[in-house]
Parts: structure tokens; sequence; C-alpha cells
């Protein structure tokens, strides 16, 4: 399907403030605002970042097969770990999550594209400027070593000369203004862009995950930013927020930095549970049980996981009281999630269910997280975590949560939503592989670290002495890590084969899933347009009703074909946002303001140069299009003609872009 | 800048609020959590200053009081230029916007004026946990309204220019919001800072 | 400048130029109240109280007129309110765990 859009610069323009026409091409792909190659763009990134992230994996796993290995030198396995934290986290996990957000969004609530457009392509750029900075530090000798939780003073000048963590410090604030920026799009986009009648306790439960999500960065990240800012601050200019020869409190740290970092593990998870909240339901061929309990745990995990930082803090002296308190919130939150557990369970009770790839990963899902969620609910004993803390019991556990749980929804959303995006689906055999090299490699790899926790090994070591007995279990992890590794080497094969494969074989066609949510409305791959005209939404999982309805005896049967529900994806008259290029030079300026930080001022000066010009340069570009039918001055209050009846369906022409211009 | 007038959404499902003040709003939440950071860490080192003055030692009641109020004027200002727009007075839109800039240019000066003051006195950034606390939080507010005087004198020359109509009134009322927030957020810091009675050595 | 009622194409209510005024002389009044405790003795229990009613009192009242919420949709005091709340509490309880309600 050819990109249809019409791109008219409006006549007289100055040069460099004309909008750019590229639709295909590298060009297209750097001016691009289409929240749909935005979303792919993301994905890209993140699977280039995770491959990083698993080879320093690889690279500590080397390390720690054998006692007092020598592999790695203490330092440099300080920089190892310390990245693969921060890459897992803030360069995979979250852009993954990301890019389904991007891309499917606006399709589930029935949109053309997100609220903000432009700033949805500065949040990518801003972040790929961030994760590219962060991974500079490798390239200058001196990535950050302090871990992903950075503890002051332990990462201020005395302790940690150098630039490793100026790079983490200001790395994490650049995809921090990613992140930021996001969250506002997203929320302004659920909560103005939502197709007629779809009200919000009509939207798709990933939807709902990604909103709760968006209202968690939004209040958690600024926390970290000023956790960041003092660091720096401490580190270059002498300030004395971490140091406890003048008076300073180093706990002060901790709490700035698990403020954030507890609803950030919320901000990890909570996608893959939208995700598998889909896969599910539509591999057991029934309805999500419960759908408002999906939707009220959701919001609960958001609002409790506000009140349980400090259990990343039981031993670091904050005494009896909160200890108690902080242990018993941490209790209670496992309750929201529990629910969650057994309502996935029930939707598959009693269904026909099809264990086609995306519905073993969510499987994984749902296992691996109940294991993870059990070692976490021994985690809020205070006294066992004592006894857990610093050790490998806790390093199990985070890894059964992120991977088990994250990760796996995450590649459980690759193989669902391949071919909506793609066109082509993901080959069953090696996806079949695939998931199971990574969850039986995933299981030897980090459920013996349980048991080498509990018989003491510390965390955030280099290496361990022989005759502690831990050498049998580290060696089976090490294999085992391997073994995911060529898990994921499988899933890329899987990626090329099937992109090979799909040249010559004939397309995907409409919902081969014969799946639920409306972003199964439009044909596959979707559309540059997305809908061809507007879809009216009277229930959840309107696309399934219009495909099924109940006999006499209240059997289901079907009703429709998916040529009569689905829309054919011809509509040409549609007018999309333009596509724009100072998103980019904005992001562009980040970097180079970091450097100058560090290095030498006249760096800020060109990066705070190309930050004005791509604000400037954003504010003043024409505006997509005046005189298409919805250009300026377009009220909500002006009668319009085609203010729709009551009983309209899905039949009239849509409504052009939305995109105010100044987002 | 370019056209900010509510944009319909079409028939869809929505607030029926403009895209552009819920995102303010939405930014305005979120900076709550920035400035609570800052004055929690002040609150918790004003008590820390190691050889150098103290809070109760150093502060200007009366002098920050007058920097105080100017930036309370500046709110009214930001209102009525927003008010003028409203009704269409391009030139009284002008006047309020630029003399919101000057009372904010004002207050900044004060600040200026404050600080090197207190280096003179001895309470210099790295002087000790209060020190740097102090100077960071404030700091930040100051750079918040820099970057608000920035914006506005952005609208002045879009009046100028002759592109800041009464349709594009939204423009200022955002502009406002943010304006508004940053001296809402120096009232809390006048008075959990300066007025609290703060330790002295 | 003008003080009669300004009409909105909209068609909501905006104040008028006048009530703006008022409003920023009781914004003004109150701060020269708070800044009059600086020259008032009284005991801490009192004063501390005191400044944060009228503190909120000026917020309440800037928040309420000047950023409009008072006559604006209530999604907008919302995500401001929880931003509010939500930062009060984290850090409230932050603080506790510094004790800093009887250290500081």
């Amino acid at each position: 399907m050819s990109d249809v859009t019409e791109l008219e610069a409006p006549g007289g323009s100055i040069g460099v403030y004309t909008r750019p026409k590229a639709n295909t091409g590298w060009r297209d792909w750097i001016t691009t605002v289409d929240h749909k190659k935005i979303g792919i763009l993301y994905g890209a990134t993140a699977m280039f970042f995770f491959v990083i992230g698993g080879i320093e994996a690889l690279l500590i796993r080397l390390q720690l097969a054998t006692p007092d290995g020598t592999v790695l030198g203490a330092e440099t396995y300080n920089r190892v770990f310390t990245m693969h934290g921060v890459t897992m986290v803030f360069l995979v996990i979250m852009p993954l999550a990301a890019a389904f957000a991007n891309y499917l969004l606006p399709l589930q609530i029935g949109a053309r594209d997100v609220a903000f457009p432009r700033m949805n392509a500065l949040s990518f750029w801003v972040f790929l400027a961030g994760g590219l900075f962060l991974n500079m530090s490798w390239i200058v000798g001196d990535a950050p070593d302090g871990g992903w939780f950075a503890y002051a003073p332990n990462t201020g000048m005395i302790f940690s000369p150098g630039k490793g963590m100026d790079y983490y410090a200001i790395g994490l604030q650049i995809t921090g203004i990613a992140s930021l920026v996001s969250a506002m799009n997203l929320i302004v986009t659920v909560l103005n862009m939502r197709a007629p009648g779809m009200t919000l306790f009509k939207m798709p439960v990933f939807t709902w995950m990604i909103l709760v999500v968006q209202f968690l960065l939004l209040f958690a990240v600024p926390v970290i930013t000023v956790a960041l800012f003092l660091l720096l601050f401490d580190r270059n200019f002498g300030a004395n927020f971490f140091n406890p020869e003048m008076g300073a409190d180093p706990l002060l740290w901790q709490h700035l930095f698990w403020i954030f970092g507890h609803p950030e593990v919320y901000i990890l998870i909570l996608p893959s549970f939208g995700i598998i909240s889909e896969v599910i339901p539509t591999f057991s061929r029934k309805p999500l049980f419960g759908y408002p309990f999906m939707v009220f745990s959701g919001i609960a995990i958001g609002f409790m996981g506000w009140g349980v930082w400090a259990h990343h803090m039981f031993v670091s002296g904050i005494g009896p009281i909160s200890v108690a308190a902080f242990s018993v919130s941490t209790m209670f939150i496992a309750v929201p999630t529990g629910v969650k557990i057994l309502n996935w369970l029930a939707t598959m009770w009693g269904g026909r269910i099809r264990f086609n790839t995306p519905m073993l990963f969510a499987s994984g899902v749902v296992s691996m997280f109940t294991i993870g969620g059990l070692s976490g609910v021994t985690h809020s004993v205070a006294p066992a975590d004592t006894q857990q803390t610093d050790t490998y019991y806790i390093v199990a556990h985070f890894h059964y949560v992120i991977f088990g749980g994250a990760l796996l929804g995450i590649f459980a959303g690759f193989y669902f939503w391949w071919p909506k995006v793609f066109g082509h689906l993901l080959d069953e055999k090696w996806g079949k592989w695939n998931f199971w090299l990574m969850i039986v490699g995933f299981n030897m790899t980090f459920g013996p670290m349980h048991i080498l926790g509990l018989q003491g090994m510390s965390r955030r070591i280099a290496s361990y002495s022989p005759g502690f007995g831990f050498e049998f279990w580290n060696m089976f992890a090490s294999i085992g890590a391997f073994i995911i590794a060529l898990g994921v080497a499988v899933f890329l094969i899987n990626v090329i084969i099937s992109a090979r494969r799909a040249r010559t074989a004939p397309p995907v066609g409409l919902d081969p899933w014969d799946a639920r949510g409306p972003e199964w409305f439009t044909p596959n791959p979707t559309p540059v347009h997305n809908f061809d005209s507007e879809i009216q939404i009277d229930s959840l999982d309107e696309f399934w009703h219009r495909k099924y309805g109940e006999d006499e005896d209240g059997r289901v049967v079907r009703v429709a074909t998916a040529e009569e529900v689905c829309q054919d994806g011809s509509a040409t008259d549609i007018h999309l946002p333009s596509p724009s290029y100072w998103p980019v030079v904005l992001a562009a300026g980040l970097p180079f303001i970091g450097f100058g930080l560090m290095y030498t001022l006249w760096f800020c000066v060109l990066g705070g140069a190309l930050v004005l010009m791509g604000i400037y340069g954003w504010i003043f570009e024409p505006v997509d299009d005046p005189d298409g039918p919805h250009g300026h001055g377009h009220h909500a209050d002006e009668p319009t003609e085609d203010v729709p009846p009551e009983d309209s369906v899905d039949d009239e022409p849509l409504e052009t872009a939305e995109e105010a211009p100044v987002g | 800048m370019a056209d900010t007038a509510a944009v319909s959404h079409g028939h869809g499902t929505g607030t029926g609020l403009s895209d552009n003040k819920l995102l303010m709003w939405v930014f305005l939440g979120s900076e709550c959590l920035l400035f609570g950071g800052l004055i929690s860490t002040y609150l918790i080192y004003r008590s820390r200053f190691a050889d150098g003055p103290a809070p109760g030692d150093i502060f200007d009641i009366p002098f920050t009081s007058v920097s105080s109020f100017v930036l309370l004027m500046s709110s009214l200002t930001m209102v009525l230029a927003l008010s003028a727009l409203q009704r269409g007075d391009i030139r009284n839109n002008r006047i309020w916007l630029l003399t919101t800039a000057l009372l904010g240019s004002l207050f900044i000066g004060g600040q200026v004026y404050e600080f090197t003051t207190f280096v003179r006195e001895g309470l210099g950034y790295t002087t000790s946990p209060f020190s740097s606390a102090f100077f960071t939080l404030t700091g930040f507010h100051g750079v918040h309204v820099s970057l608000g005087i920035l914006m506005l004198m952005s609208l002045l020359i879009s009046s100028l220019r002759g592109t800041l109509t009464k349709e594009r009134s939204e423009t200022v009322e955002i502009v406002g919001l943010y304006w508004h927030f940053v001296d809402v957020v120096w009232i809390f810091i006048f008075t959990v800072i300066y007025l609290v009675p703060s330790p002295t050595s | 400048m003008e003080s009669h009622e300004a009409s909105h194409e909209g068609g909501h209510d905006h104040p008028s130029d006048r009530r703006y005024i008022q409003v920023a002389a009781i914004l003004a009044i109150v701060t020269a109240l708070e800044v009059g405790t600086y020259f008032v003795e009284m005991p801490g229990e009192v004063l501390i109280p005191m400044l944060m009613v009228m503190m909120v009192y000026k917020f309440f009242y800037v928040a309420a007129w000047f950023m409009h919420l008072r006559f604006d949709s209530p999604l907008f005091t919302k995500f401001f309110v929880t931003g509010l709340v939500l930062a009060t509490i984290v850090y409230g309880i932050a603080l506790t765990v510094f004790e800093f309600w009887h250290k500081g």
C-alpha cells in the first residue's frame, strides 16, 4: 500500500520553514511524525540496545561462571554490570513498551495519530540521543561504574572520579525528557482523541495500562530529575548534597532515587500486563475475565506503588518504625497484582486455548511473574529481607519479574502484533524455538540464583572465592545465559526469515488471529492513515462483537466475516500531520549540551543553539496544509454539516488531522 | 507562535477541552514533584550549615518581601494581559505583557542581588548542605522565571508582528498558567523557606 | 484599562479587570500580614500554622482566579491537585523518615 500523504507546503514560505515532503527513504524516517513509524523506530532501537545489554550480561556470566574469575577485572566488571542494568531498564524495556504504546494506542482508541505528533517524534529522537550519549561512555573508556542505582556518595567525585557517573547522570536526564514529553502527549491523546462511543471503560486493557504508566512517568521522572541534578552539582560544582563530612545525609539520594525507582518498576511491568491482557483472551477465545477488576487493579498498582519505595532501603538505617511501615505497605501491593494473575487464569479456564507463540509467551509471563512476585512477597517481610538483601536472591527476584514478566510480555506482543505492523506473521516454528530456548535458558540462569542468594552469595561483586559452594549453580546459570542468547538469536533469525518469505508469500490478510481489539479493524499492515472512517464504539471488544453474536440458545455464532467488518484501507483523501525535521534538530542539541558540561563549554553553546533553533523552527514552521478543510480557526462550538445523527455508524468521512501546530 | 485555538477532534469521545491547555496542566502537575523534591531537600538541609552562615543569620526578610510582592503583582499584570487580548485590545495586551516581563526581570534582579550579597557574607554555593540546597532551589525557580520571561518576550514580539490576535488568546492563557504556577511556587518558597523561623548559628 | 465585563465567544464567564485587581489587592494584604509576622514575637506553635494558612489561602486564590480554575473544567483542577497531593504525601513521608518534624 503506497503512502498517501498530501503534503502541500503553503505558497510563499521561507525556504527553511517549508515542511519536508519525503515519504520514502531515510529522509522519511528522520522527519516522520507518524506514530506507527515512530513506534517501529523505538522498537528497532530498543532491540539494538537489547543486544548490547545482552552482551554485557554474557560478560557478567562469563566472569562469574567460575570462582575468582579473570574475564573482567573488578573495575570493568563494575562498569559492565552498571551498564547492563541501565541499558536494560532505560534503553530496552522502557522504549520497547513505548514502541507498542506508540504504535497501538492511537489504533486502539480509533484515532488518526497522537495529540502532538511532532512531540512524539521528539521523544524518540531524544531517547536515541540519550542512549547514544550513555554508550559514548564506553567509547571514551569511562563507562559509569556505580550501579544502575548510583548510590551517593560512592558516585560522588571522591569515590568516582572521572566522567563515568556524569555520563550516567546526564544521559538519564536526556532520556528522562523523552519519557516526560511522551507521557504528557499520550495522556492528552487518550483523554481527548477517543473514537465516538469509546468511554474510558470501553478502552482495551492495554490502553488502560499504558495510560496508568504515563501518569507514573509524569510524576516519577521529575523526582529522579532532582536526584540526578543534585548528583551532577555535587560532582561538578562542589555542592554538598551527599557529602557526609559537611553534614549531608547519603540517604537523601536513596530516597529520591527510590521514590522514582519503585514507580519505575511498575512502569516496566504494566505495559506487558496490558499486552497479555490482549493476547490471553484472543487465544483462549474468551473475553478477559473481570475487565473492571483488571482496570482498577492497574490503577491501584499505580497509586500504591508510591507508598512502598523504602523497601529498597530496609537495611540502610532508616529505623524500625519506617521499616515496619514500608514492610506492611509492600505486603499490600501484592494484592492487586494477585487479582490480575487470577483474572488471567480465569480467562484461560474453560477457554479453547490455542498455544500459538504469543500465547506461549503470555503464559510464560503469568507463570514467571508469579514466581517473581512470590519472592517479592518474601522481601516484604523485613526481617527476612535483611538476610536476602544484597544477595543473589534479590537478583533472582527482579529478573523473574523484569525478564520473566516484562520482557516475555513484550515478546508476546511482538508475535501477536507483528502482522499488524509488517503485514506478515512471524514463523510459528522458529517462534516456538525462540520461546522454549528463552524460557529454559531463563529459568536455568535465574532459578538457581534464589539458592545462591540464600546460601549467602553477594551481589554487585566481581568475583567470589572458591570453597563456599557457589561454583555449581554459577556455572549452571552461565550456561543458561548462553541459551537465552541463543533464543534471542533465534528471534532475530525469525524476523529475517519471515520478512524474506513474506516477499513471495500471499499477504496475511485481515484479522489473522480472530482477535478482539479495535486495532484489527484496519488491514494489515496498517495503512498510513489508520482508519478509512470513524469507528463507532458501542461496547468493549467492539471488533469481536461485530464478528460474533449469540444464537437463540445463547451460543456464540459468527455473524460477519472479517471482510465485512474490517475496513479495506482504500481511503485516499485523508489529511495527515506533516513531517518535520525540527524534532531531530532539537534532540541533537541535547547531547552537545551534555558534552559541554563535561568537557568544554563551547559544546554547550553549540548544543544550546541547536535546541533554540529547533524550538523556534518548530514554532514558526507552517501549519500542515492550512488550506485543508480543517485548518485554522475550527472551533468546537461551530456547527458543521457533518454533525452526526444519533444512529450514525462508521460510514462518515473522518475528520482531518488534529495536530495543534504548537505540539 | 502557530495557531493554538481549540481544535475539534470531530465527533469522538474526549474531554472537550483544548489539547494545548490540557498539556500545560498535565505538565504543571509533574512540576509539583520537581519542586517538591527541591523543597524537601532544602528542608532536610536547612539546619546543616557547617561552619557557614545559618539561614536565620543571613536572610533579609524585608528585602525578599519586596521581591515577592513584585512577583505576585506580575501575576496580576499577566492576567490583565490575557483579559485585554480576550477583548481584542491588542495595545493593552502588549503593555501588560511587557509589564509582566519587566516585573519578572525585577524579581530576577532582586534574586541576583540577594545571591551576590549572600556570597559576600560568606554563604557560597559550596559552603554547606544548607547553602547548596538553598541556591539550587531558588536557582531552579529563577531559571523557571527566566524561561517565562523569554516566553513573554516571544509573545510580545509575536504581537508586534501582528500574529498574536484575539483568536489566539489561548496561547497567552497557557503562558499565563505557567507564569502563575511559578508565582505560586514562590508563594510556597517564601513562606516555608523565609518566613518560617529558620535555625540560627 | 477597562473594567467592563469581559465577554467571550465561548460563552463562559471571565472575571472583569476590576475583579482581578481586587484579588490582587487581597493577595497584597495577606502578603503584608505574612511579612508582618516577622516583626511580631509569637511562639512557633502559633506562628507556623498561621503562616501555613495564609500561604494556602494565597495559593488557592492565585490558582482559582488567576489560573482560572474556578471557572474551568474540574479536570484541570484534578491534575493540579493530584500533583500537589502526591508530592505532599510522598515528600511528607520522606521528611518523616528523616525525622524532620521534631528535629528540623
